[in-house]
């Protein structure tokens, strides 16, 4: 059978079975959206790359299956770029298939043409050059394998126009192999953890999102039961694990609560499962739980002694190395500790405010969390809102929380919400957004009203870049250079310009009940929230202090 | 010029393809880790290359080799202590004809 270049690929991505692929169309990828005309999978045309690449990451998150973005040659790559650089930071499994310009005219400043390759070195995991149709046939399947293998984390494919239109002859279509590396535990190794735990009188647990990566959130809340061990978790590891649970004592870091931040720096043991040492979790790492020793187990090994030495270290995929630690682990009540953690708790708590204001900001994002579906997914856009969101919000499942940690990407938070609505048809998805943020990918409410999706956006509007305003109160004297907006778009009515339904909950008398009201009404909205501009999130760890040296929140 | 006792040469063997170079000396720049010198060229029916990087010996280079190894590319790294990295600093003069030497003696 004869095939270009291009029905090749949308074959193959079948094969995977991708069902959605969000993309642009431009010159040098149209060979490939002629072959998706004629495909099963459905085509979301976002109305800027960055959106694209969001949306997979928003399908990919949601899932933790891979997802598929189509750019086209030169600013349509470009414009991924953020995507591509968030999904690697992050480690979410995403396929960005860029259209270049022809081979022939590859090297030549051609029209449209950029080094797509040379640029995405850095920011994927891997990335393919194709240089004749016949390497798709490898390249795809192997694609997708790479993207969820080990570590999960972002690959492009950049495709030259001329290999799209190439006609090869089919004789075979490569077997589906999904080799599932089998990690081989050193069991010797979970003998000598097992028993420094045991031998531990202060152990912690802190977990980030490799728990989550890997499905071991059971094993998780079954060792720190057996054996009495409180978890803190990085902002990614947030949804692993119980927030209600005795145990738990919250996000940990830079903007953790007091309490956590006092009970870290007690610890004797420090089981680091699924984590990297992030410098906004750790704080200044020389003063990061001195007096622990660490054990340290990753599914990159890279991770193992790169910002911090570890005691007892393991390279492999936590769930499997948790399966035999498991039932090694003795039952232990650890009296003495857990008074210890419910005194922190008690003495150093998490200032909730005084005021009932529904407009307040964390007693907004407490209202929203009664009034979500208990299966919600919740996005976030970064900046205080992000934070107020991880400290108080209570993510009671994986993949509920889909927020930008590694990069901090600012317009994350409305395309993310677009493809887990996309992917999760029946559930509600809540984007919970800054209104900075939310003009990053503001166009995107015309992909939202297009796929007519159950997404609800709430802008939490102090008029300001607040986290920048922030830093500037407390590290640069109060010099609000350039965080204040002079201008401020009515969102509802922004909203109801693209075909959307838009509110404004600082124009109604009973924000709660109206809230209510557009939260669990089916399809798109969004909802605008007046806050105060000068709230800040407390309390903070100031840049080059260890995260007991906290200010504010008392 | 004096061969430095602090350095060390990383062994790769590598897949042969334009990309591999960049792949390489990106990871090298992208990290902050410092690469003197790097000699390359193709094994056997060429589809490998063997690449010797010139690398300072100090507390990075663990992390240096880890990195490496992710490298979908690479298809073996290894830590060459045994060999001479001298070589480095003499490859002037290696490359050179014999019968040209005398011209090239003031460089
Ligand atoms: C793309 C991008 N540009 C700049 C920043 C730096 N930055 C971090 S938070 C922030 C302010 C965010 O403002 P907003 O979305 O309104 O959220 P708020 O902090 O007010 O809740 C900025 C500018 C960033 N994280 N991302």
């Amino acid at each position: 059978m004869k095939m270009t270049g291009a029905q090749i690929i949308i074959k193959l991505l079948e094969r995977e079975g991708i069902r959605m692929i969000a993309g642009i169309p431009g010159g040098a990828n149209l060979p490939l959206y002629a072959a998706l005309s004629k495909s099963k999978i459905k085509h979301i045309l976002a109305r800027h790359e960055q959106g694209a690449g969001f949306i997979a990451q928003g399908m990919a998150r949601s899932t933790g299956q891979p997802a598929v973005c189509f750019a086209t040659s030169g600013p349509g790559a470009t414009n991924l770029m953020t995507a591509i650089a968030d999904a690697k930071l992050d480690s979410i499994p995403i396929i960005a298939i860029t259209g270049q310009v022809p081979t022939s005219l590859i090297g030549t400043d051609a029209f449209q043409e950029v080094d797509t390759y040379g640029m995405t070195i850095p920011i994927t995991k891997h990335n393919f050059l194709i240089r004749n149709a016949e390497e798709l046939l490898s390249v795809i399947p192997e694609s997708f394998q790479l993207a969820m293998e080990g570590r999960p984390g972002p690959i492009v494919i950049d495709i030259p126009k001329d290999i799209q239109k190439q006609q090869i002859e089919i004789k075979r279509w490569p077997l589906m192999k999904k080799k599932k590396k089998k990690d081989k535990i050193d069991l010797a190794m979970i003998k000598k953890m097992t028993h420094m735990i045991q031998q531990a009188k202060k152990p912690l647990l802190y977990i980030g999102g490799g728990i989550i990566h890997s499905g071991a959130e059971k094993l998780v809340l079954e060792l720190a039961r057996k054996n009495s061990i409180p978890v803190t978790s990085t902002l990614m590891g947030l949804g692993a694990f119980p927030p209600d649970d005795d145990l738990f004592i919250g996000m940990l870091g830079m903007h953790g609560a007091r309490y956590t931040n006092y009970i870290l720096n007690e610890a004797d043991l420090l089981l680091a499962f699924g984590v990297r040492f992030d410098d906004r979790a750790t704080g200044n790492i020389a003063r990061f739980c001195k007096q622990a020793r660490i054990i340290h187990i990753d599914i990159d090994h890279s991770e193992i002694g790169k910002i911090r030495r570890s005691h007892l270290s393991l390279a492999c995929d936590i769930a499997a190395a948790l399966k035999y630690l498991n039932p090694l682990i003795k039952r232990q009540k650890r009296k003495e500790w857990i008074s210890f953690l419910d005194r922190m708790k008690k003495e150093h708590p998490f200032q909730i405010p005084q005021s009932s204001d529904p407009l307040n900001p964390l007693n907004l994002i407490g209202m929203i969390s009664r009034i979500a579906q208990g299966n919600a997914i919740i996005t976030t856009d970064v900046g205080q809102h992000q934070m107020w969101t991880a400290q108080i919000y209570p993510f009671r499942t994986p993949r509920t929380l889909l927020t930008s940690g590694g990069l901090g990407t600012m317009g994350f938070g409305l395309p993310v919400a677009i493809g887990a609505g996309l992917a999760n048809p029946k559930r509600q998805v809540i984007c919970i957004s800054g209104d900075g943020s939310f003009l990053m990918n503001i166009q995107e409410l015309a992909t939202l009203a297009e796929e007519n999706l159950n997404v609800k956006t709430i802008i939490m509007n102090n008029g300001s870049l607040g986290l920048v305003r922030q830093q500037q109160e407390f590290f640069y004297d109060k010099n609000y250079m350039a965080s204040r907006f002079i201008t401020r778009p009515d969102f509802a009515a922004v909203a109801k310009n693209f075909g959307l339904k838009g509110i404004d909950l600082g124009k109604e008398r009973d924000p709660e009940e109206i809230l209510q009201k557009a939260l669990n009404e089916k399809g798109p909205c969004l909802i605008n929230a007046p806050i105060p501009f000068d709230q800040n999130v407390t309390p903070m760890v100031p840049p080059g202090a260890g995260n007991h040296e906290m200010i504010g929140g008392e | 010029m004096e061969a430095t006792k602090a350095n060390t040469i990383i062994e790769l063997t590598v897949n042969n393809h334009a990309g591999v170079m960049s792949h390489i000396t990106g990871l090298f720049s992208r990290r902050g880790y410092n690469l003197e010198g790097i000699i390359c060229g193709p094994v056997g029916d060429g589809s490998v290359s063997r690449m010797y990087l010139l690398v300072e010996k100090n507390a990075r280079l663990e992390q240096m080799i880890k990195q490496l190894e992710k490298l979908y590319d690479i298809l073996i790294v290894s830590l060459r202590e045994d060999y001479d990295h001298t070589l480095f600093h003499r490859l002037h003069d290696l490359i050179i004809k014999e019968k040209n030497r005398a011209k090239y003696k003031e460089f």
